[in-house]
């Protein structure tokens, strides 16, 4: 590595923030848990997993942080994923493909708009 | 294609001692046998400070906080988290999954924490520049060098009122602008990594978390006073800090960040590293310069002060470890932002290595002004073993007790002098009721009369003479003229001593005798340790009324002193017990009792 220059050492931090910030978890007021059950895995939960990490991703959005859980109890209507924000409280989707995955970063998470029609009532 | 999941291994010290290393690479292995390693991220950073419950791993983004951890859990931790995304629960720190938006920082360990001077232990990996880089690192310097004047710089220091955390508390600016101010063609900048208090981890775990962010102080400590040149001195016994420390100056390098030229900007500065043989005396500054220089280590008459006359006669700069660490965040952010964190006499957070009789030992670092009882006992979690607290003792062989009364005393530099305790480098050693007081001021001045360099001999001949009084106390031999004695010789000792070692060393034996008088009177006129640890003065007897006569503790005694018949009470011979409490320890009837 060449020495470098003031313009250097700065588009070089700003490449490595964005890096770091991949694990930077404060200042994330949403969370996306995707259920990743046996059940979860078995009806394509990690499809859906990846879409959401990359529509995340290519809208920038950073406020968001993706997880995974273990079965919630609704394998019937795996893939199952839940949302938690401060608008909408902790909604929950089922049977999430890859497009309704990208449909709910981009209509629910940056839309702040529950998708009525996908909702499914996880038990208390 | 970015990873999903992040796994930080502690690299500290302490989790290393636990394999921590076999854990980092047993998690890459096992990442790569099961198919993941291009979605995980395997990274090695410094201490997380929650050394208790080390080894750690703490797995992203879900921030599950992993304690404990075996080399042999790697492979439940990739299956199980990674690739299902089911926590470990029984590796979790409070064994239960985690709720949505739950943080490490709720853990009540962490929740009384403010890091700056570890703000990147446990976040970036230490060998890696860019990951320094990353988290706003060298942007201190950049401005150092492109924005501000020499006096800007110590202007900023100035007001962000930071104050020497080597343990006296010197204002850091002034160092700063008498060296500045003293004549010299050439001037050095040094950093005190010399950290010999027992107990005492903080700088060496802020090198091995951090080590650029000493280099990047030092740097534009070297630009405010007009020094190229800087020093590391540390001791052999670091390791891993040096190991750590040699590959952050190697990578500053190839950046251009030390050597000629600096960013282009014209200023020169390198720094070289000087390993210490691990001398207490050799944290004291004079001694220190000494040893750079290649001499024997012992302190010289002050003044002149290093800021006039320092290395190799020139004006030099030295500074602790934890001090320049603050350096950074003070230039970066602004004097008068670090200023707001902390009470009026002390400004910004101070580092301590909790250790000794408490639940949650460990590196914590808080705000000046919390109270000891908040450090002890909601960070620290209380007294180990449900025994009762007696005594903290804060400044190690410099400092003294403090005792329950005075645990809600504001932790700065001037409030911990006023209740007869110091600062110092941060080791914060907590006793239960089970440690005898004098025992205590033993063992430190064993310490300091080691440690004395020999060259004055208020230290050299104060420090063994009270060594041998408190030896003869704790034998059973003391007379009530003792006490007397001790002050008269600790207070002469305080008086005639060149440096701080001797200065400072009766501090221990004057603190406990001040809180503690009636434990040192139990010696001397009952003969009796209240504690139970001053062998000589205690016995161990058997109660008859509660002997069932099982046998185990004749079978386990190493000496033969305990007889009796089976199922009939036993008993001890005490000219042949060494009270070594294998007995007491092994009867199940609590039938053995020492007074």
């Amino acid at each position: 590595m060449a020495k470098l220059s003031l313009e250097e050492l700065r588009a070089l931090r700003d490449k490595e923030s964005a890096r770091l910030e991949k694990r930077e978890i404060h200042g994330k007021n949403v969370h996306v848990v995707v259920a990743m059950g046996t059940c979860g895995i078995q009806a394509g939960a990690k499809v859906t997993l990846n879409s959401i990490v990359d529509e995340i991703e290519a809208k920038g959005l950073k406020n968001v942080i993706v997880t995974q859980s273990g079965c919630l109890g609704k394998c019937d209507m795996e893939p199952v994923v839940e949302v938690y924000s401060p608008e909408t409280g902790a909604v929950a989707y089922g049977k999430v493909d890859a497009k309704l995955a990208k449909q709910i970063v981009d209509e629910h998470i940056i839309g702040g708009k529950v998708l009525k029609d996908h909702q499914i009532k996880l038990e208390a | 294609m970015g990873f999903k999941n992040y796994i930080l291994v502690c690299g500290g010290t302490g989790c290393e001692s636990s394999k921590s290393d076999l854990i980092y690479k047993t998690l890459i292995e096992e990442a790569k046998a099961q198919g993941v390693a291009d979605q995980v991220q395997v990274i090695k950073t410094g201490c997380f400070g929650f050394c208790e419950q080390g080894p750690i791993v703490k797995v992203l983004p879900e921030d599950s906080f992993y304690v404990k951890v075996k080399p042999e859990d790697a492979r439940e931790l990739i299956s199980e988290h990674v690739i299902k995304g089911r926590e470990v629960t029984r590796l979790l720190y409070n064994k239960t999954p985690k709720k949505p938006l739950e943080q490490v920082e709720d853990i009540q360990f962490y929740q009384k924490q403010l890091r700056i001077v570890l703000r990147n232990c446990g976040v970036i990996d230490p060998e890696n520049i860019d990951d320094y880089i990353a988290n706003d690192g060298y942007v201190a310097l950049e401005k150092a060098l492109f924005d501000m004047s020499e006096d800007d710089i110590i202007e900023e220091v100035k007001k962000s009122g930071l104050r020497g955390r080597g343990g006296a508390g010197f204002p850091t600016w002034m160092k700063w602008n008498f060296t500045k101010q003293a004549e010299g063609d050439v001037k050095y900048v040094v950093c005190n990594a010399d950290e010999g208090d027992p107990g005492a981890y903080m700088d060496r775990s802020t090198l091995e978390g951090d080590p650029h962010s000493v280099l990047e102080a030092m740097t534009i400590c070297g630009k405010a006073i007009g020094a190229h040149q800087g020093y590391i001195y540390i001791r052999a016994e670091y390791p891993l800090a040096i190991h750590r420390l040699e590959i952050a100056m190697k990578q500053a390098r190839e950046y251009g960040l030390l050597g000629k030229n600096i960013l282009g900007s014209g200023f020169d500065y390198d720094i070289e590293i000087r390993l210490g043989a691990g001398a207490f005396v050799c944290g004291e500054e004079t001694a220190l310069l000494q040893s750079i220089e290649g001499h024997r280590g012992m302190p010289q008459p002050r003044p002149p002060f290093p800021a006039v006359k320092g290395l190799w006669g020139k004006p030099t700069v030295i500074n602790n470890v934890e001090t320049w660490a603050n350096i950074p965040v003070i230039i970066a952010k602004g004097g008068d932002e670090f200023a707001k964190v902390g009470t009026a006499d002390s400004h910004g957070t101070k580092v301590f290595a909790l250790t000794g009789k408490v639940c949650n030992s460990g590196l914590v670092e808080v705000p000046m002004g919390t109270t000891l009882r908040e450090i002890v006992f909601d960070i620290g979690g209380g007294i180990a073993n449900g025994r009762k607290f007696k005594a903290v003792q804060t400044g190690g062989p410099s400092g003294g007790v403090i005792t329950e009364e005075n645990l809600d005393t504001p932790i700065d530099f001037g409030g911990l002098q006023r209740i007869g305790s110091m600062m110092g480098s941060g080791g914060m050693i907590v006793m239960d009721d089970s440690d005898c007081i004098v025992d205590v001021a033993k063992f430190y001045l064993e310490f300091t009369r080691d440690e004395s360099c020999g060259k004055c001999f208020p230290c050299r001949i104060g420090g063994k003479s009270l060594y041998n009084l408190l030896d003869k106390i704790t034998i059973g031999n003391g007379t009530e003229e003792d006490i007397e004695e001790l002050k008269t010789i600790a207070h002469a000792m305080q008086k005639g001593s060149l440096c701080a070692l001797g200065q400072t060393a009766p501090n221990p034996v004057l603190s406990t005798l001040r809180y503690f008088p009636e434990e040192y009177e139990a010696h001397i006129r009952d003969k009796k340790c209240p504690a139970g640890k001053c062998k000589k003065l205690i016995r161990y007897q058997i109660d008859p009324n509660k002997c069932i006569g099982c046998t185990a503790c004749s079978r386990k005694c190493p000496v033969g002193a305990i007889s009796g018949e089976l199922k009939k009470p036993h008993s001890i011979n005490q000219s042949a017990c060494i009270k070594c409490g294998v007995c007491r320890q092994t009867c199940k009837f609590s039938a053995i009792t020492v007074e």
